[in-house]
């Protein structure tokens, strides 16, 4: 056994691939409040809420329905955005002259209702959910045991961060998006259907949060509250990365997954804290997050 | 909020100092207690308190905090703590437990103030999440039992507070002091000042004021009495726990503000009676009052946005105005 700092490898390894897996849900999750906040201007408070719903969507698959988790990793996120879609046409449209403050408001009351709504019918306490046949076991890579399932998280959490990023800065429509972002009536004027992109936008950014929860329904329980445990912490993530970047949420929120697994190892009083105190230390050195452009 | 910049926000802050509300004020806190259950009735001034100095930040700084429950829990831990373990008394652990607050406002203040909308909210909740982790962890606060059998001892070492009538008179002193404050701040030229920043910052910069001076005092202003009403319940329930520092209890309190009225003197009061007697009589519905909670925010934000005694208001001016 080769020790590092007295710590043993297996158990820097083991909580490092721990950080790793919470880094990619975070890096998920940010990434999808980055591309609602670009293109909304909100911050969208009951994303934690969508990702539970995400892994919910995916346990009544299964559960009721008999489909297995590869088709609930496409039709959750599809059921879930189109969810997203009838908040933002039924609510946060109406909003949009107002202050971003009250897209805030009302995205946190949705929130209180979803997860309320939840908690009333399947308790506080978590559902089992299976990984799939084809994920089970791990691998032995001679200095740790990688579990198949973990190592699939991470290397479609990355695709699916990476692929979001490319869309943006390298299509078409990636182009009109961040087109839109700086000057909304311009792009109208050439033509582009502005409003229907803000909606598909934050559509999008919730089928993203619903991917997060499908990939964490086999890690985590599926439970009422796991959106609001992790929810805050992205939110931090976020002021770090600096709100509104996309290439930022992602970078981050896979750093601070391992600052916070590393802090595990080393001082795991700390772990629960360190990325709070990692934002203070930011906000005063670079007040608009590491990748902001200014506040 | 610069939507709230409505006429009658503006006519109600030239109007001149009225005591009339204040006699109505203490009729209600003189009489309340041989209608309602006193316990029920501190609980709700506390609240009331909390929900009118979160509203100074919200309502007249135009400043949405996320995160105020980090001072109402922290305040009503230390106040605790001081009563039970140092054995205080308790307008000791009441100042002692506002004075921590005050100083944590000062140092969440200084590290959020620079930061606007959106990006403030953001933050001071992260600051919030913080502290609920710190008093999660740390020994004096007791973990997830939180202080619990608090002793309510004597007031300035004399009168035993044990009693919830004789307690409840304090409280009431207490609240009405506050409320006192804090309409007399709104209405000062520092108050004025704190309204021109909501209204128009750049407009206030111009004109010569350190926007952030102003907009600092004002979060430790509200700060300290959010402390002083979780120092206060601490006190009256003989216990302080995880619940009011979580970030729930912060939303909480933007809720009664939002349902009473942003901006206004006595909405929040308002808001937090209502929030209150609908948890205590609802409470057998479990996570439905959740639910409800949800539902009054998302109906306050798309068609109720000046709240009860602000929608009150605009009835009685038009009303006036023919």
């Amino acid at each position: 056994m080769i020790e590092i700092f007295g710590i043993s490898s297996q158990a820097l390894f083991g909580q490092l691939l721990i950080g790793l897996i919470n880094g990619a849900f975070y890096a998920m999750l940010s990434l999808g409040l980055a591309v609602i906040f670009g293109m909304l201007n909100i911050i969208n408070f009951c994303h934690g809420a969508l990702y539970m719903i995400g892994a919910f969507v995916a346990w009544m698959l299964l559960n009721w329905l008999g489909i297995g988790y590869w088709w609930a990793l496409l039709i959750s996120p599809i059921i879930t955005g189109a969810l997203g879609v009838v908040i933002e046409r039924l609510f946060l449209q109406r909003l949009r002259d107002l202050d971003h403050l009250y897209g805030l408001l009302l995205t946190f009351g949705l929130a209180l209702i979803l997860e309320g709504v939840f908690r009333q019918n399947f308790g506080a306490s978590g559902l089992p959910y299976r990984i799939p046949p084809e994920l089970t076991g791990g691998t032995n890579l001679g200095f740790m045991f990688l579990p198949n399932y973990r190592a699939w998280v991470i290397v479609l959490s990355l695709f699916v961060c990476l692929g979001t990023w490319f869309a943006i800065e390298y299509t078409r429509l990636g182009s009109y998006l961040r087109a839109a972002t700086e000057n909304p009536a311009l792009v109208q004027a050439f033509g582009v259907n502005v409003s229907r992109m803000i909606t598909l936008t934050y559509g999008f950014g919730v089928a993203l949060a619903a991917i997060a929860g499908v990939l964490a329904a086999p890690i985590y329980q599926v439970s009422p509250l796991m959106g609001s445990n992790i929810i805050i912490v992205v939110f931090a993530v976020v002021v770090i990365g600096g709100m509104g970047s996309i290439l930022g949420s992602i970078v981050t929120g896979f750093g601070l997954g391992i600052a916070e697994g590393l802090t595990k190892v080393f001082y795991p009083e700390a772990s629960s804290t360190v990325i709070f105190v990692i934002m203070a230390i930011v906000l005063l050195i670079r007040p608009s997050g590491l990748f902001g452009k200014g506040a | 909020m610069s939507a709230h910049a409505g006429t009658t926000a503006s006519s109600s802050a030239a109007a001149p100092l009225s005591w009339k509300p204040f006699a109505v004020l203490a009729i209600f806190l003189i009489i309340g207690p041989s209608l309602i259950y006193p316990v029920f009735l501190m609980k709700a001034l506390c609240f009331a308190l909390f929900a009118c100095a979160f509203n100074i930040l919200l309502g007249f700084t135009g400043l949405l905090s996320f995160g105020h429950a980090a001072f109402l829990g922290m305040a009503s831990y230390v106040s605790a703590h001081a009563a039970k373990v140092w054995g205080l008394t308790p307008e000791l652990a009441i100042l002692f437990g506002t004075a921590i607050a005050m100083v944590l406002g000062l140092v969440i203040g200084m590290l959020t103030i620079r930061s606007r909308g959106i990006y403030f909210s953001n933050i001071t909740l992260a600051f919030a999440q913080m502290v609920f982790f710190f008093c999660l962890q740390a020994k004096f606060t007791g973990g997830e039992d939180g202080i619990q059998s608090v002793a309510r001892g004597r007031l300035f070492g004399l009168i035993s507070l044990q009693s919830d009538m004789v307690m409840y008179a304090f409280v009431a002193v207490i609240f009405f002091l506050s409320f006192l404050l804090i309409y007399r701040i709104i209405h000062s030229p520092f108050g004025q000042v704190l309204r021109a920043v909501r209204e128009n910052e750049a407009r206030a910069t111009s004109l010569g004021y350190k926007v952030e001076h102003y907009k600092l005092a004002a979060f430790v202003l509200s700060a300290t009495l959010v402390g002083l009403a979780g120092a206060v319940k601490a006190l009256v329930f003989q216990l302080a726990s995880l619940t009011d520092v979580s970030w729930q209890m912060s939303g909480e309190v933007v809720l009664m503000t939002l349902l009473g009225g942003v901006g206004t003197i006595f909405g929040p009061a308002v808001g937090a009676l209502v929030i209150v007697s609908m948890e205590n009589y609802l409470a057998e519905l479990g996570s439905w009052v959740t639910v409800i909670q949800g539902v009054i925010f998302v109906l306050c934000v798309m068609f109720f946005r000046r709240g009860i005694v602000g929608t009150l208001m605009d009835l009685w001016s038009k009303r006036n105005a023919h």
